[in-house]
């Protein structure tokens, strides 16, 4: 974990409620998808966790959605510096994912799969991606997984766009080894019932600090009390008590 | 040159900053980020006799200038402490260190406080009879002279350690059970944790937190944190650790102004994991500023 000082470089939406910001600082405690970031706004006390959705030199992407007052405070910034921790969580296990990983995202789960899809192709893994939406207006980064190289399946509950449904109704469509997932909670408990094969879900839970010290977003695994911000946010099939 | 040496009860501190129980975890989460050996000391996290999961999620919410948290006293229990968790703080911490201790009987605090007493490590025993979050335990003791009074006594008879009472700001006369520590027995007081609160999400129409309410802390309840310690420094004759809302070496200055001997930092740890080390670092800054020699010599200085 480090603390830094982040240059906002730009913050634009992607749809009407996610945007999209780039910062610039010392990335180098971020070491592996599906970690995030915690964020010091002016005006309130406790940061806000948001997941990287790409490192590229000292540029670091996150996208996050508007749902209370701080992800509203920062939707409003459009320079300036930030406070920011790095470097929290485990992030995804990429030793993991066999010849031909699944990714699977749900609405604002999807950000940090862009960084692993990106790992996972640049180790010439067959990626395939299903990204889960609730209508055609709220999907995002369909494109930029599909310039990667990733094989993409998009859903959308009221069918307005790609297969109707539910990401797992995309799932008779792909023959893969390992899945990743991450989504509302919902979500990974369905992808968890889905599945047949062997994979990880990143959890999201309110935290206090974000780097292990108070306890606040604890849960329980088969393997004892985890910090879903330390000792996740990303656990493993085999482990995890719904 | 400035001197932040400050005396608690019969152990000399480097300087007054203890970073609170629960907001520190065991330790060595900070020792990655800095050298924790810069500290006075610190109160690791709450222990219980047995293991303890704690409250569903979530936790913890946002609020005005502070925080709501009910963990629970979430913790492996004593025996595991001991065995797992301080052989790692002694890795990363070699000064005496305050051991945290809450129970939900007489003789659970006793117990735990038994254990805890044998380890060398720990120099002072700070027994919290002020938990807000668990129900049937912990701050009933807080808010009750007489049972006040009765585990301070119980953990007396088996420790040598200095052993400070933590209490409650959720009680209307908070002199009486200082004052009721104080004649059980007790070496010191800390004072103040968390105030019992509540926030509602406008959307769901419930509680953000699971357990509906949990103790308020940060820097909006400062100055409850300020007039408790000067009302129990002024009415009692033992050391009194202050805290609540603690973000600044000024805050620090001003507690021990009210009465503080030593000085808490807790919910501003998790917003700032090196709030204790900056307070530190600017203490001698500040002490020069308000033309303060030793720290020694402000404590209660408010009459």
């Amino acid at each position: 974990m480090k603390q830094g000082i982040f240059k906002i470089l730009s913050n634009t939406p992607l749809n009407a409620s996610v945007y999209k910001m780039v910062l610039s600082g010392d990335t180098s405690a971020i070491t592996n998808p599906g970690q995030f970031v915690n964020i010091k706004i002016d005006g309130l006390f406790l940061r806000r966790p948001i997941s990287v959705n790409d490192v590229d030199g000292d540029k670091l992407t996150i996208i996050y959605k508007v749902v209370g007052k701080g992800t509203e405070i920062m939707s409003t910034l459009t320079d300036g510096v930030l406070d920011v921790l790095t470097g929290l969580g485990n992030g995804y296990d990429l030793s993991l994912a066999g010849d031909r990983p699944l990714l699977i995202g749900g609405g604002v789960g999807v950000p940090p799969l862009y960084m692993l899809a990106k790992k996972l192709i640049a180790k010439n893994k067959q990626v395939t991606v299903i990204l889960g939406f609730n209508t055609k207006d709220e999907i995002f980064y369909e494109d930029e997984f599909k310039a990667l190289g990733a094989k993409v399946f998009v859903t959308t509950v009221d069918g307005s766009y790609g297969i109707k449904g539910f990401v797992t109704d995309a799932l008779k469509d792909t023959d893969c080894t390992y899945f990743y997932t991450c989504g509302p909670e919902p979500m990974l408990k369905a992808v968890y019932n889905a599945t047949t094969i062997d994979g990880e879900c990143s959890f999201e839970e309110r935290m206090g600090c974000g780097f292990g010290a108070c306890m606040g977003c604890s849960c329980k695994t088969k393997y004892g009390n985890k910090r879903i911000c330390k000792d996740g946010p990303v656990l493993k099939k085999g482990e995890i008590i719904w | 040159m400035v001197d932040t040496k400050v005396n608690l009860c019969g152990i000399e501190l480097d300087n007054p900053i203890i970073p609170a129980s629960g907001t520190f975890g065991y330790g060595y989460e900070y020792a990655e980020l800095y050298d924790i050996n810069m500290l006075g000391t610190f109160s690791f996290k709450g222990t219980t006799k047995d293991a303890r999961f704690g409250n569903p999620t979530p936790r913890i919410a946002e609020c005005t200038a502070g925080m709501i948290n009910a963990v629970g006293l979430q913790n492996p229990g004593v025996e595991a402490v001991v065995k797992e968790e301080l052989p790692k703080l002694k890795k990363c911490f070699n000064k005496k260190v305050m051991a945290n201790v809450s129970g939900f009987s007489v003789e659970e605090y006793a117990y735990t406080s038994s254990v805890l007493d044998k380890e060398d490590q720990v120099g002072w025993i700070e027994v919290n009879v002020s938990c807000p979050n668990v129900h049937g335990g912990g701050m009933s003791f807080g808010t009750d002279p007489k049972s006040a009074r009765e585990v301070t006594e119980a953990v007396k008879k088996v420790t040598t350690k200095p052993v400070l009472i933590k209490l409650s700001p959720n009680v209307t006369d908070i002199v009486s059970i200082a004052k009721a520590c104080e004649d059980g027995g007790a070496d010191g007081i800390s004072l103040i944790n968390t105030m019992l609160g509540m926030r509602i999400n406008l959307r769901t129409r419930k509680p953000v937190i699971a357990n509906k309410m949990g103790g308020f802390s940060g820097s909006a309840i400062f100055p409850v944190a300020v007039r408790m310690v000067y009302q129990v420094a002024h009415a009692v004759d033992i050391p009194v650790v202050g805290m609540g809302g603690v973000s600044s070496a000024e805050d620090v200055i001003e507690l021990m102004l009210a009465g503080a001997t030593a000085v808490q930092v807790g919910a501003y740890n998790l917003v700032n994991p090196y709030a204790c080390k900056d307070i530190i670092t600017e203490l001698p800054v500040v002490m020069e500023k308000y033309k303060i020699t030793s720290l020694k010599e402000i404590i209660k200085g408010v009459k």
